[in-house]
């Protein structure tokens, strides 16, 4: 049973497998694989980024479009360009601290193919003039840390890290670098402070946007795995073909976590913004429809932290500002298909209880209000909730979020979508997050709130016989088992 | 007796060489602690501390922080249960109530003979292959109640140990990056624009002189 991650990632016709032509290569996760094997030659795209100066490898990088494959979607060579000019050193953090619930394709690019990140480590290095990369991989990944470190080790033997990479005046180092659970950590100015040695709680931008001030307060570039994992591939074939799969605003190709209530679950590489939701779920290469005799209740579509999608928005294609015009996000590309045999209160709670846990403490929004989101849902399953609930869940939403939060149209309803992103009173997104599967529950599927509210009071009166309790007895009041 | 060995000692050293700030290498250092003894004890803190030049208290800050570091001693298995959403649809959290009772204890809980420690763990990034389990951080997909059954027999035999590492160890390959590897470890502080930014910059410059017809300058002006 051990290792038997042996997701499909068959591709459609026609798409090039940019990040993920060596996942099935036994031995693509070694230099000798790297090079000869997988969608181009490895080590053959910073030997031409090495003839080019700095700048040429930032603007192939911007006119290509590579956008953040992390969750903000962020172009990577705009970031770059932020880099105060003349402020040395600068730093590059690789972000492979993957904890969104629902992800797991940087895991993916880390065990099997730890080359191809590393050499596009070393293209943004070169490019930006790093003085030192570090590469920052999830505590709970240690077969993921077995790869890189061994990888590291050849790459640096084979003189393609360290001192004159391949003979020339380019010198860095890549450090391998763990981290120790902490969800928290995947927000760049948390993530910094964790390498620092820190509790990774996130720093308030501005000041800390880490491209001015972050790694030991200088200049650092924080990309995430999937993105870096996309430069050889870029540097091979180049801008025309980069930009030809894909659409004009998002081009290039996803890494796509299909699991939850599917008949194919998997990690599918797919051209972004062509691909819908149907194609996703349905199509036999991807999910092979969703589990047989059931069907569809929500899906969510970008990690746990995007409110939640429902039937009507299955014909979208999975591209981030369209998704962000219907009320949510592509974020880290993880989908969760859950069908009707699905339990809205009873998932949004795992989710909300996700966050509640994960919560650093720093803003009180935050730290209090997931706490009480968690808890008040917990009642509500557990058949002690109070009518007042579900406005009370929405008034500590509020706390976090202030104004409509971000949710999907409803029809049926004859509600609008909200577009994302949320409003914040919190230093980083971690809070507002907990309001989505809230929002999306509430909005969507109030009457299971209210029947299980309902169900409560059926248990205070089946308490009734119990007549002889004392006034104060909380039992007599129906109040059982909260605050 | 919970301090590092005489080997993990000189391997904390050159941990802490990696970093141009020493402080960075609290975690990886907290890690190997356990890594040595199951577990991250006071004193290994307070060894730690000094190595990196901080207080004991700033490295129990930072561990406590984390939800890998146990502060005590853990069984020999750190049974982690996925209930997080994708796991929780395919049926996690009735796996963990079926660990609960095969084990006798509660997440947090370890069971007398020492072997289990038992964890409600978020979501561990094998999302496809759930409902999925952790033992020391090595992965087990698709598990029923009667295959989490068999897993936990195979682990009190030792018919597992090859592929389950004690408590605390990760990456069994470690990064080599003696002094003799590394390129550049210079303080922030003493951090200069590196040479192959500013030969491109100067050639830049004299490029830009040559056009503007002026003689060119580069070089003398950095």
């Amino acid at each position: 049973m051990i290792g038997t991650v042996t997701p499909a990632s068959k591709m459609a016709e026609g798409v090039p497998a940019v990040v993920s032509s060596r996942f099935g290569v036994p031995d693509g996760h070694t230099l000798a694989g790297y090079t000869s094997s997988g969608s181009y030659k490895g080590y053959e795209a910073i030997r031409q980024v090495l003839e080019m100066s700095p700048a040429q490898v930032g603007a192939v990088v911007k006119d290509a479009t590579v956008l953040g494959r992390g969750g903000a979607g962020f172009p990577a060579g705009v970031k770059w360009g932020f880099c105060p000019p003349g402020v040395w050193p600068r730093y590059i953090v690789v972000n492979g601290d993957e904890s969104e619930p629902g992800t797991y394709k940087d895991r993916l690019l880390m065990e099997r193919d730890p080359h191809q990140l590393i050499e596009g480590c070393l293209i943004a290095a070169y490019a930006i003039g790093a003085a030192q990369v570090f590469l920052y991989a999830r505590g709970e990944m240690p077969h993921a840390q077995e790869r890189l470190a061994a990888a590291l080790n050849e790459a640096y033997a084979a003189g393609l890290i360290g001192k004159n990479i391949l003979g020339t005046d380019f010198s860095v180092d890549i450090v391998l670098h763990w981290g120790a659970g902490a969800y928290i950590v995947g927000e760049e100015t948390a993530l910094i402070e964790s390498l620092e040695g820190n509790r990774g709680m996130p720093r308030l931008k501005p000041p800390f946007f880490p491209a001015a001030k972050g790694l030991y307060m200088a200049p650092t570039i924080v990309n995430n795995v999937e993105t870096l994992a996309n430069l050889p591939w870029l540097f091979n074939h180049g801008v025309e073909q980069y930009r030809s799969v894909g659409t004009e605003a998002s081009p290039g190709t996803r890494l796509i976590a299909l699991s939850g209530h599917v008949n194919n679950p998997g990690i599918f590489e797919i051209p972004q913004g062509t691909t819908t939701f149907r194609d996703l779920f349905e199509s036999e290469i991807y999910g092979n429809g969703i589990r047989t005799g059931h069907e569809l209740k929500m899906f969510i579509p970008g990690g746990a932290s995007a409110p939640w999608f429902f039937p009507e928005q299955i014909d979208l294609p999975l591209e981030g500002r369209l998704i962000g015009g219907q009320g949510s996000m592509l974020g880290s590309g993880a989908v969760v298909v859950m069908d009707e045999t699905t339990d809205a209160v009873r998932a949004a709670l795992r989710l909300v209880r996700f966050f509640a846990r994960e919560s650093c403490g720093k803003c009180t929004p935050c730290r209090e209000g997931t706490t009480w989101e968690e808890k008040i849902l917990q009642r509500i399953l557990d058949g002690h909730g109070r009518p007042s609930d579900i406005d009370l869940l929405l008034d500590v939403a509020d706390n976090i979020s202030p104004g409509p939060y971000p949710v999907a149209a409803d029809p049926g309803n004859d509600l609008e979508a909200i577009p994302f992103p949320p409003r914040q009173t919190t230093i980083c997104p971690l809070g507002p997050s907990s309001v989505a599967p809230i929002t999306s529950a509430i909005r969507r599927f109030r009457h299971e709130f209210e029947a299980k509210i309902v169900q409560r009071d059926l248990i205070s009166v089946s308490s009734e016989p119990f007549t002889d309790l004392p006034e104060q007895s909380s039992l007599a009041h129906g109040a059982v088992g909260h605050v | 007796m919970s301090r590092f060995s005489p080997a993990n000692l000189r391997l904390a050293q050159e941990i802490i060489r990696r970093y141009p700030v020493a402080k960075s290498a609290t975690i990886p250092l907290c890690h190997l602690a356990q890594e040595q003894d199951g577990y991250l004890a006071d004193d290994s803190m307070a060894q730690i501390a000094e190595l990196v030049g901080c207080s004991s208290a700033e490295v129990l800050g930072t561990a406590s922080f984390y939800e890998m570091f146990k502060m005590h001693s853990v069984g020999k298995f750190c049974l982690g249960v996925c209930t997080n959403i994708s796991c929780q649809l395919l049926g996690g959290e009735e796996l963990l109530e079926h660990a609960e009772q095969t084990l006798g204890i509660r997440p947090g809980g370890t069971t007398a003979d020492g072997l289990f420690t038992l964890e409600d763990v978020e979501c561990i990034a094998a999302c496809t292959e759930a409902p999925a389990v952790q033992v020391n951080y090595r992965y087990f997909h698709r598990l029923t109640p009667q295959d989490l059954d068999q897993l936990i027999e195979e682990l009190r035999s030792g018919a597992l140990d090859d592929v389950v590492p004690a408590h605390g160890t990760l990456g069994k390959v470690r990064q080599d990056l003696g002094e003799d590897r590394i390129a550049n470890i210079t303080p922030p502080e003493d951090q200069i624009e590196p040479v192959w930014l500013r030969r491109h910059r100067e050639l830049a410059e004299a490029a830009a002189a040559a056009d503007a017809g002026t003689p060119s300058t580069a070089g003398t002006n950095s």
